[in-house]
């Protein structure tokens, strides 16, 4: 029996394909069953996990075509997916329908994203990253002073989506919501990058200014690459106020920034599959350490206390671990692995 | 007009704590060219040390403050060796996630050793207020004023005519350049964050003096940006200037928009308003150096 050993392209066309191989759509197929039918077996906990995983995903996903593929650093990421749910909140209470709420979020959170990307124009490397840190620190003052529409420091009530005459009042009928929007964006995202705009995209982040001798424009690239990661993150955000019904400012400090920034480099740097790793991996973290803290806390009564304390520093920890030991993230692991179990009884 | 100047007056102190806490920040880009988001945890840390040491362990302020630029001292060395070291040549990005990383495991040590109530030192200094242009202020005031210029110009010197200094702009200019005239390059690393973390933690016990010190005395690091982006990120002067200039513009722009506007904590967001600002017209600073491409 003679069969490829491995995955050989002959045309472009079909390097560039989602789905390179029969293998990947049947188990990427797999996959969505079973991640449909896993509510059915899971407690209200476990499904509001993931729907946190799926809003983190689109988060992470929308960062990584900005600083991952465009290279452009963004510490406002987390604003930005305020504005989104800021936006959605104030547009359901004036009545506006769920599928007209979502886009119209996105688009205005582009719009301030884009704004916010101007200074792209001159800035780059750390210059940008600052930039965008003071966009972070100017939007959460917006959110929390601008009581005519933000609510101010007591926040914004939101209602359960609604879809013609459908409500989404149940954790598990969020959950599929939030993962078709997610599967969107995961498929927006990896269809961005395999057209022109993607490839101008990794040449602004590879060398800017080899990149614009060959006829790339550099400042409307740029903008256009803050413009989608921001309407990404605006639905992301939107959804995130649709999901947890209450938004007040605090929720979307500069350490929803770091850990957009924390998921992309744990997952992986300018790869689709990393985004969703790092987002499932940071989502997860915080919950498996309440898991310990609640099992060590039967044994030694003072740890779990301690433990709660060290969530943000063992969060710092794995960050700086991952930086050190695996700075290509978790989706060059999963590729490692791949490529030793294809060879496998037969390593070289 | 008497409030504007009292405002003023305030701004400089903090302006001078500013002053302090950037000029580490710059020592570290000098010669590493590492941004550090952990600057102001280091100001926690080293405020912290010193708390405990004067008031836990019940020594003599002297001593203490002493002990605590020691520890510092130490402490840059192991961020140094074990953190920033294996992340030479990595990515700006990666470098900037590393020392995001640090300032959240350094916020948590704290927070399990200190609680996240707010501390407060013993009074080391006299409590009346000494009389200047017709108002009152602190002796503390003036103590932080004076010790941040009197480390800028010992800094200054340090870098202009020591040896050691020397070397350490010629790493800064040029690494490969510095290494083969027989600068070692990793020993100029630990260095520069060695002397980083003790301005950084002498910051902090000024602080203490004045506030009292809690958790949160981090977030001081990101009031450094609009500090350093205004005096340029690689100058000593910009940052001892852009620190005083931030401190009083924050006061006086907060107490402007609190009388005009009913705007409160507008101060939270002045500095990075005019940090925007700078970066759109003059991105290099005041006296920053220009980065020049050519193809």
């Amino acid at each position: 029996m003679h069969g490829q050993c491995g995955l050989f392209f002959r045309t472009y066309a079909g390097e560039a394909r989602i789905f390179p191989s029969r293998f990947l759509m049947v188990s990427m197929g797999l996959f969505g069953a079973v991640l449909c039918l896993a509510p059915l077996a899971m407690n209200n906990y476990l499904i509001s996990i993931l729907c946190l995983i799926n809003i983190a995903v689109i988060g992470a996903v929308s960062l990584n075509l900005l600083t991952g593929f465009c290279g452009q650093i963004s510490l406002g990421h987390g604003a930005f997916f305020g504005v989104g749910a800021y936006a959605a909140a104030y547009l359901a209470s004036l009545g506006l329908p769920f599928l007209a709420v979502l886009p119209a979020a996105g688009l205005v959170t582009a719009a301030v994203g884009m704004f916010f990307g101007l200074p792209s124009l001159r800035l780059k490397g750390i210059y940008l990253a600052i930039a965008t840190l003071a966009a972070q620190l100017i939007l959460e003052y917006v959110f929390l002073h601008w009581d005519a529409v933000t609510g101010g420091s007591s926040g914004m009530a939101v209602d359960h989506p609604e879809m013609f005459g459908f409500s989404f009042d149940t954790d598990a009928k969020m959950f599929y919501l939030t993962l078709a929007v997610a599967a969107l964006c995961v498929l927006c995202v990896r269809n961005v990058m395999r057209t022109r705009l993607g490839r101008a995209f990794v040449a602004i982040r590879d060398h800017h200014l080899s990149a614009e001798i060959v006829g790339v424009d550099l400042f409307a690239y740029k903008l256009r690459a803050f413009g989608i990661s921001s309407f990404l993150a605006g639905v992301g955000g939107a959804l995130w106020a649709f999901y947890t019904m209450y938004i007040t400012p605090e929720q979307f400090g500069i350490g929803l920034s770091v850990s957009y920034l924390a998921m992309i480099i744990i997952g992986g740097l300018g790869s689709v599959l990393g985004g969703v790793f790092g987002a499932v991996f940071i989502t997860i973290l915080p919950e498996f350490l309440n898991f310990l803290a609640h099992h060590a806390g039967a044994f030694f009564t003072d740890i779990s206390g301690a433990l709660l304390a060290m969530k943000e520093g063992v969060f710092g920890l794995v960050l700086v671990l991952f930086l050190i030991f695996e700075p290509e993230g978790l989706a060059n692991r999963w590729r490692l692995m791949k490529a030793y179990w294809k060879l496998y009884p037969f390593a070289h | 007009m008497e409030y504007y100047l009292q405002l003023f007056i305030s701004g400089l102190v903090v302006g001078s704590i500013y002053s302090l806490v950037a000029l580490g920040f710059v020592i570290i880009y000098k010669a590493t060219k590492v941004v550090n988001f952990a600057q102001g945890e280091l100001v926690m840390v080293g405020a912290y040390v010193c708390f405990a040491l004067t008031v836990q362990a019940q020594l003599p302020f002297l001593v203490a403050f002493l002990m605590t630029l020691a520890f510092s001292f130490v402490l840059g060395i192991v961020i140094e060796r074990l953190i920033l070291r294996p992340m030479i040549g990595e990515p700006i990005i990666s470098v900037v996630m590393v020392t995001i990383g640090l300032s959240s495991v350094l916020k948590s040590l704290v927070q399990l050793f200190w609680g996240t109530q707010i501390q407060v030192f013993p009074p080391v200094l006299p409590q009346e207020p000494v009389m200047i242009a017709g108002l009152p202020v602190a002796p503390v005031y003036l103590a932080a004023f004076a010790l941040s210029v009197i480390l800028f110009l010992i800094f200054s010197a340090f870098f202009k005519y020591s040896r050691l200094g020397i070397s350490m702009r010629a790493t800064a200019f040029d690494q490969q350049a510095a290494a083969s005239m027989g600068i070692g390059i990793k020993n100029i690393f630990a260095l520069s964050w060695c002397i980083a973390a003790m301005v950084s933690s002498i910051g902090g016990v000024i602080l203490g003096n004045i506030n009292g010190i809690n958790a949160q005395l981090g977030h001081l690091g990101l009031k450094v940006f609009p500090a350093v982006i205004l005096g340029g990120l690689d100058s000593l002067l910009g940052a001892a200037l852009g620190g005083l200039i931030v401190g009083v513009l924050e006061n006086v722009c907060d107490g402007a928009a609190k009388e005009f506007l009913g705007l409160g904590g507008f101060k939270d967001v002045a500095a990075f308003i005019l940090l925007v600002v700078i970066l759109m017209i003059k991105p290099y600073g005041l006296f920053g150096a220009r980065e020049i491409e050519r193809v």
